[in-house]
């Protein structure tokens, strides 16, 4: 049997319609997430991952725009038709967020508990001693220490990897079915990041949620994922198993990714970059959208946008070296070199 | 003199107990919540415990006047011996030309000068903060048309404003001097709120609300409006001073209080013709308007610095 995915993205396009022109921040993205896995959506800051995500929630605020033709459907209901009532009641609820940035994601003024608990008090109309129940239950969930007495406390007490649980906590109240973690440990301490990143792989597993795991990080792709989706330029460029990017990666910007994190055991004088931004978003390049920063590119990828090319059964990958393979044993120094950015 | 000495030990010891005795605990510092991290900041200003003592302690006179005042506030003494006598032992402040003794003038004119203060801007605080809040929240269209309404009625200055419109009335009663001097004072709160909302929509546990499925009240009320008190307040506290300078100016051109109800501006007033030969009459009620509003001012400052510390 083949089941829908829990939510599915088809053709997503968000625009923002600014005074310097159109900026297609999220230019016809597909792809969907399953019960119960690990999606992990990688690439550089500005390449419309996190739009993506927001996107899902429609939490998109003018002057951007869902355009006309997107479809998000979670468990087959179409997201973009809801109402706004609608809407509200599914995020938070069967859809949560955790933020980068957990100083700034909780509000000064209230205790974490009563944080915590006001999502209970929005979805479940719980009264104001069970939901303080619950918050306790939930920051009892996400491991933190003294719970009962934690949940009196101020953000700005707490450290920053206990303020990520506490967000953690907030997304998981309500036990959704898909949490969106964008770069959900990016603003953390190395060692906190791991207590974190296993946190929520626990989390998952006794919960059965799907995760969307928004970084640009590739290592906390590997160590959490099962599959991935790489993005560039508002585009996906390639699509893969995790294992299978890792070893094989088709496209030339997840090679270069790849080429550029440090790895243990791996002697090499220095980490290789990737030369060049990302181009801004109100102008990508004709052609291929990478062909600037790209060692292999030749006129064809100047000329024509390439389609995401099937390499293997679920990977896919936008780059025409799908067709002219013989041109990767070819590399040059990239066409343009972009200094900086704008 | 009435046992009357007696009941002024009361405001005497709330500026004691304030300025002197309510010095800041040493709690440790993160032991509490934003509100009470302001208050123990603000208790740590010596400056503006004692100008919060001085406020606490003229609302206390304010409130007790019947019974501190040695003389009813209208009260005529003695029209032939008594008329504009300056200060002596029987009437420690003198009296005026009516034989009016003026420190219980000026004690019964607090009521009235402090409560036009609180309650007008009590009123033009509440206004502003709606309007602004509906402003910066709603945005667009609406808070185009919004703030160009402001930026009109910002344009004409407040006192003008406020002549122009007494000039209309005959007799002024005092409800309506406070909704006057109320409503038209709200227009540059409107303004400060309405920048602090849109700047908070922004802010990342607003959107975070809105992700967990906050609608646009709850947002409003819970995320928003407690995150710009501050500035609230501040305007609030520097507003009374504000308030109690124009209602002495309006009662002073007797468009504002009328006599022969005392209030600080129509005190000053009826010493004005004979300044010269009786100072008394005009010259302390003004000392009360210059401490009140340094007062309200000091503490407002001290806020401003308590509620951001950035």
């Amino acid at each position: 049997m083949t089941s829908i995915p829990l939510l599915s993205i088809a053709n997503l396009r968000t625009y923002f319609h600014t005074s310097a022109g159109i900026a297609r921040a999220v230019d016809g993205v597909s792809f969907d997430i399953a019960r119960g896995e690990t999606l992990g959506l990688v690439g550089e800051s500005g390449c419309g991952k996190s739009v993506t995500g927001f996107s899902i929630l429609r939490l998109i605020r003018p002057p951007g725009r869902i355009e006309a033709g997107s479809a998000i459907a979670l468990d087959g209901e179409d997201l973009l038709a809801l109402d706004d009532e609608h809407i509200r009641a599914i995020r938070g609820n069967r859809v949560s967020l955790i933020f980068q940035e957990p100083m700034t994601a909780l509000n000064p003024v209230f205790t974490v508990g009563d944080q915590v608990a006001e999502v209970a008090r929005i979805h479940a109309g719980a009264s104001r001693k069970d939901a303080w129940t619950r918050a306790v239950e939930m920051l009892t969930l996400v491991g933190i220490p003294d719970p009962a007495e934690r949940a009196h406390e101020y953000p700005h007490q707490l450290s920053g990897g206990m303020r990520q649980r506490v967000l953690i906590a907030m997304a998981l109240v309500m036990n959704p079915a898909l949490i969106i973690a964008d770069e959900p440990t990016t603003a953390l301490d190395v060692t906190i990041q791991a207590q974190i990143l296993e946190l929520l792989a626990d989390l998952q597993q006794r919960l059965g949620t799907s995760i969307l795991l928004i970084t640009h990080d590739l290592g906390v792709i590997a160590e959490m994922a099962s599959r991935v989706v790489v993005m560039y330029a508002g585009e996906v460029v390639e699509e893969a198993a995790v294992r299978t990017l890792f070893a094989s990666a088709h496209h030339p910007y997840a090679e270069g990714l790849l080429a550029a994190m440090p790895r243990v055991g791996r002697v090499r004088e220095r980490l290789t970059v990737i030369p060049g931004t990302v181009p801004p978003p109100t102008a990508w390049p004709p052609g291929c959208r990478f062909h600037d920063r790209c060692p292999y590119a030749w006129e064809r990828c100047l000329r024509e946008h390439p389609p995401l090319y099937d390499i293997a059964p679920g990977h896919t990958s936008r780059c025409h070296l799908a067709d002219e393979p013989e041109r990767r044993a070819h590399p040059h120094p990239p066409l343009v070199v972009r200094d900086a950015p704008g | 003199m009435r046992p009357v000495a007696v009941a002024w030990v009361v405001p005497v010891l709330v500026i004691a107990a304030l300025s002197l005795l309510a010095r800041p605990s040493s709690a440790p510092p993160d032991a509490a919540g934003p509100w009470r991290m302001a208050f123990r900041r603000f208790g740590r200003n010596r400056g503006a415990r004692v100008a919060l003592a001085v406020i606490v302690a003229l609302y206390v006179i304010a409130a007790l006047a019947p019974i501190l005042a040695p003389y009813p506030p209208n009260a005529t003494i003695d029209m032939i011996r008594m008329t504009g006598r300056p200060p002596s032992m029987t009437n420690l402040l003198g009296t005026d030309l009516t034989s009016r003794d003026v420190l219980s003038r000026i004690i019964h004119g607090a009521r009235i000068s402090l409560s036009i203060g609180l309650l007008a801007v009590l009123l033009s605080m509440t206004v502003g903060t709606l309007y602004g809040a509906v402003a910066g929240f709603v945005g667009g269209v609406t808070d185009t048309v919004m703030m160009r309404i402001i930026d009109a009625l910002l344009s004409v200055p407040r006192i003008l404003m406020l002549i122009a419109v007494t000039a209309l009335w005959d007799r002024l009663s005092l409800p309506a001097l406070v909704m006057l001097i109320g409503l038209t004072g709200w227009f540059g709160v409107s303004r400060i709120v309405r920048g602090q909302v849109m700047a908070l929509s922004t802010r990342e546990f607003v959107i975070a609300a809105r992700s967990l499925g906050a609608g646009g009240g709850r947002v409003l009320a819970r995320h928003i409006l407690p995150n710009i008190l501050s500035p609230v307040i501040v305007a609030a506290t520097l507003g009374v001073s504000n308030v109690i300078i124009l209602e002495t100016g309006l009662s002073y051109l007797g468009l504002g209080v009328q006599p022969p109800q005392a209030s600080w501006g129509s005190i000053i007033l009826d010493g004005a013709e004979g300044v010269s030969a009786a100072w008394w009459i005009s010259l302390f009620p003004g000392l009360a308007i210059v401490m009140t509003v340094m007062a309200f001012n000091i503490v407002g400052d001290a806020l401003r610095d308590a509620l951001d510390p950035r």
